[in-house]
């Protein structure tokens, strides 16, 4: 089948997602979608496959304008997404799970066991994969869930598939399986869609690249007239220009100190510090495990192995709390479900883990918490009329201003901040970059995880790099340029 | 709970609601049956609602974490037949009222447990030591009434007194909501209470010691079961193996008549306060004007449906 998409504009609210997109895929062609973090590869995909309608712009298949209005129109005209997060049911069969939605039935309603038996055998014959059809789908490994969706696929007759980080949880033997199925199905015409983060694989097996950036293409071309430096430098190809403050960083000692943090299938052997007054950038791609570490850090998720020191001295953190007593604070990425209690006021968000400072013998000193809540909505300038105010109603901006308000006034030591930034409109951005050095400037140590490049760049004194699980590089602010930090977060040379 | 004086919408109508519903079920029996505003029936009801009030605090605490706990009836008639038991053998009767109410906690300390340490779902695990604290409570009583309780007049007094014209079970029900409400409302475990129930993993994150509030909120629970059950040991003058069965479900339709939300973090005590006194009203007016106590359950139960479709009518 062949794909056009021209010119295709999205915008979700006030928010343009897609400019001008175009992409074109070949029949029998492996075509590699990159692009960083929200250059909107899934939006584009989501768009051909009719999750979402484009704004305008034309979809061209095998040369007729078409467009489809739900995934299940488009799956019935033989095109399938195979997201990141696998559609596999864990306590039905492998059988059933196959046939989902779809079971064949006779005319009095009951299954057609054989019919489908049979067929099922087919489809996994084509794919030279062998899985018992009466077990358990949530028994089988995550490469094998992988092949039972593309049987899915196929079994629909999908001439395009779109596989979204095919291989982020699969191990090295379950690739090679993957990418001989993906070869099978190339010869038989099938055409692949592959959204990847990874350098190495889109360099074998894709035929094509197409590189997006800030809702656009930057272009399309053949993987073997190309380099892995140059896809780098298309991915990231913007300036930077003043959206950050200027930062001054006088370091202290050694504040917090992570050696050889350990979880088998998170992150291996992950060692780094963070000074008083500095802020270490920790970058790497979606799912290298970066805020694994962190949670691990602050007794959120467990380890394996690890120690922990604070100002030198060695730590245990095992919960949250302990954490806290420890005079660490950690903003998660995800705060309207772990940040913040969305029906609560901003005044007890903010008053949460502080009350028992604001409190004697267990009873809460209403004024002193008041005027505790007061000065920290002043000092993060939070725009809204009262204290009482459900943090529900607060705008994205004004909602992570409200928890980062909460950890700001447990006056903690070390702050791990995850993703501080994401869903926040750029005003609010810089509000937060430069709360951030004031921190700093009183000596707060801060532990930033971003995916976006440009303020990793802007913000960090010292830049870590994660690449699946391992520590792949360290740069200091001088050495660090976007194109050395996508390379070691992407595993190149 | 603002001292800025400024309160959200939402909390004055989950106050108001309740409060309208209980004056016009005032007004509705009143004239239907004048007799019920009579002084003397005012009092009877106040004394008739304690148990049941005090049984659905312990419950909105628990509610308010997003759990639930059926074993408040069992709890009851296990400490109710302790209490019995040690004062038959001798014991003070006000030490074991005291004992007994501790006995109550450790009962709901354990649900507690179960319920965090376990990681048992609240209604499943509660379901278990509700038929558990029942079994115990008929193999220890050997499935009879244990009387013979003496002449205690303090013990009397708990449960048939009056205390300035007042029944004493309704004096010790205002006591335990003022109590109750500063907790709630005043101290840091009230906050943890509601921030559990609004966000567990928040809460967690922030640093709060999610399994100790909890295994204390059932504590509370189970402490508030066993002083009901005081309340009516005194009453009966003994303790009954088949006392408190099917109380959970008054207290928790107090709870929620009250406003207070099955899924946690939102409600209030006075909310749960009223909703016993409506529950009261209904068994009370409806018994003066003569329905029969089986199409009593049938009133009471349409009742607590259209409370329900109200407040999510509010909501929406």
């Amino acid at each position: 089948m062949q794909v056009e998409m021209q010119d295709i504009h999205k915008a979700f609210g006030k928010n343009q997602v897609l400019t001008g997109v175009h992409f074109e895929l070949l029949p029998g062609e492996i075509h590699a979608l990159m692009g960083e973090n929200g250059a909107g590869k899934s939006t584009l995909m989501n768009i051909l496959t009719g999750l979402h309608q484009a704004d305008r712009g034309t979809i061209l298949i095998n040369g007729k304008e078409r467009s489809f209005s739900s995934p299940k129109e488009a799956e019935q005209n033989g095109m399938a997404f195979i997201h990141q997060e696998l559609n596999v049911w864990p306590g039905m069969t492998v059988l059933e799970n196959l046939f989902l939605g779809r079971e064949l039935k006779n005319g009095f309603g009951f299954l057609k066991m054989k019919e489908m038996k049979a067929l099922a055998k087919e489809q996994f014959e084509r794919l030279d994969v062998d899985i018992p059809l009466e077990q358990e789908a949530g028994l089988c490994s995550v490469g094998q869930q992988q092949m039972i969706e593309i049987a899915k696929a196929l079994m629909v007759n999908a001439e395009v598939i779109i596989m979204d980080e095919p291989t982020a949880a699969l191990t090295d033997r379950e690739i090679a399986k993957l990418f001989e199925v993906i070869e099978t199905l190339r010869k038989q015409g099938v055409s692949i869609v592959y959204i990847s983060h990874r350098m190495e694989e889109i360099f074998t097996i894709c035929d094509r690249i197409t590189v997006m950036r800030d809702g656009q293409t930057v272009d399309t071309t053949k993987i073997a007239d190309t380099t892995f430096d140059e896809v780098v430098k298309k991915m990231v190809g913007r300036e930077l220009k003043d959206r950050f403050p200027a930062r001054a960083a006088s370091l202290g000692e050694v504040a917090l100190e992570v050696r050889n943090f350990t979880r088998k299938g998170a992150f291996e052997n992950i060692s780094f510090s963070v000074r008083a007054g500095e802020i270490v950038g920790v970058s790497g791609l979606m799912g290298a495990g970066r805020t694994e570490i962190m949670r691990a850090i602050f007794g959120l998720d467990r380890m394996d192995s690890g120690e922990l020191y604070r100002n030198g001295k060695k730590i245990k953190v095992h919960s949250p709390g302990e954490a806290v007593k420890h005079g660490i604070g950690l903003i998660t990425e995800d705060r309207k479900d772990e940040g913040l209690i969305l029906d609560f006021s901003i005044r007890h968000n903010i008053a949460l883990p502080n009350v028992e400072g604001l409190s004697s013998k267990g009873f809460i000193d209403g004024k002193e918490e008041q005027q505790f809540v007061e000065d920290l909505i002043k000092r993060l300038t939070i725009k809204t009329e009262s204290a009482e105010t459900s943090a529900g109603n607060l705008s994205g901006g004004n909602q992570q201003k409200v928890v980062l308000a909460k950890w700001i006034g447990t006056n903690p030591d070390v702050l791990i901040l995850d993703e501080p930034t994401r869903g926040v409109d750029v005003g609010a951005k810089r509000e937060i970059y430069a709360l951030m050095n004031e921190l700093t400037d009183r000596g707060v140590a801060i532990v930033m995880v971003s995916s976006e490049l440009p303020e990793v760049l802007g913000m960090s004194d010292r830049v870590i790099v994660i690449h699946e699980g391992k520590l792949s590089g360290e740069l200091s602010r001088e050495e660090a340029t976007q194109e050395k930090i996508m390379t070691l977060a992407t595993g190149g040379e | 709970m603002s001292k800025s004086g400024v309160r959200p919408l939402s909390d004055m109508a989950q106050k108001m609601g309740p409060l309208l519903g209980l004056i016009i079920l005032v007004l509705i029996v009143s004239i239907l049956n004048p007799s019920f505003l009579a002084p003397l029936n005012i009092l009877n009801l106040l004394r008739q609602v304690a148990i049941n009030a005090l049984i659905a605090y312990g419950m909105t605490f628990v509610i308010l974490t997003g759990g639930i706990d059926l074993s408040v009836g069992s709890i009851l008639a296990l400490s109710s037949a302790l209490m019995a038991g040690m004062m038959v053998s001798g014991i003070d009767p006000i030490l074991a009222i005291l004992i007994g109410c501790l006995l109550g906690a450790l009962m709901g300390a354990v649900n507690g447990l179960l319920i965090t340490k376990g990681k048992m779902a609240p209604f499943i695990a509660t379901l278990a030591t509700m038929t558990i604290y029942r079994g115990l409570t008929l193999t220890y009583t050997d499935g009879n009434p244990i009387t013979g309780l003496g002449d205690d007049y303090m013990f009397q007094l708990f449960g048939r007194g009056y205390f300035l014209g007042i029944p004493v079970p309704a004096v010790t029900m205002i006591i335990a909501f003022v109590v109750l409400w500063v907790i709630l409302h005043k101290t840091t475990f009230g906050r943890y209470t509601y921030a559990i129930g609004g966000n567990e993993k928040a809460a967690w994150i922030s640093g709060i010691k999610v399994t100790k509030v909890k295994i204390m909120v059932y504590s509370l629970a189970g402490l508030l079961s066993a002083l009901a059950g005081a309340i009516l040991t005194s009453r009966l003058n003994s303790a009954q193996p088949t006392a408190g069965e099917s109380y959970e479900l008054d207290a928790i339709a107090a709870v929620v008549l009250g406003g207070t939300s099955l899924a946690g973090g939102r409600g209030l005590i006075i909310g749960t306060l009223i909703g016993a006194l409506i529950i009261g009203i209904l068994n009370n007016g409806l018994n003066l004007l003569g329905v029969s106590s089986f199409f009593q359950m049938v009133v009471k139960g349409i009742v607590i449906v259209i409370a329900v479709l109200l407040d999510r009518k509010k909501a929406a």
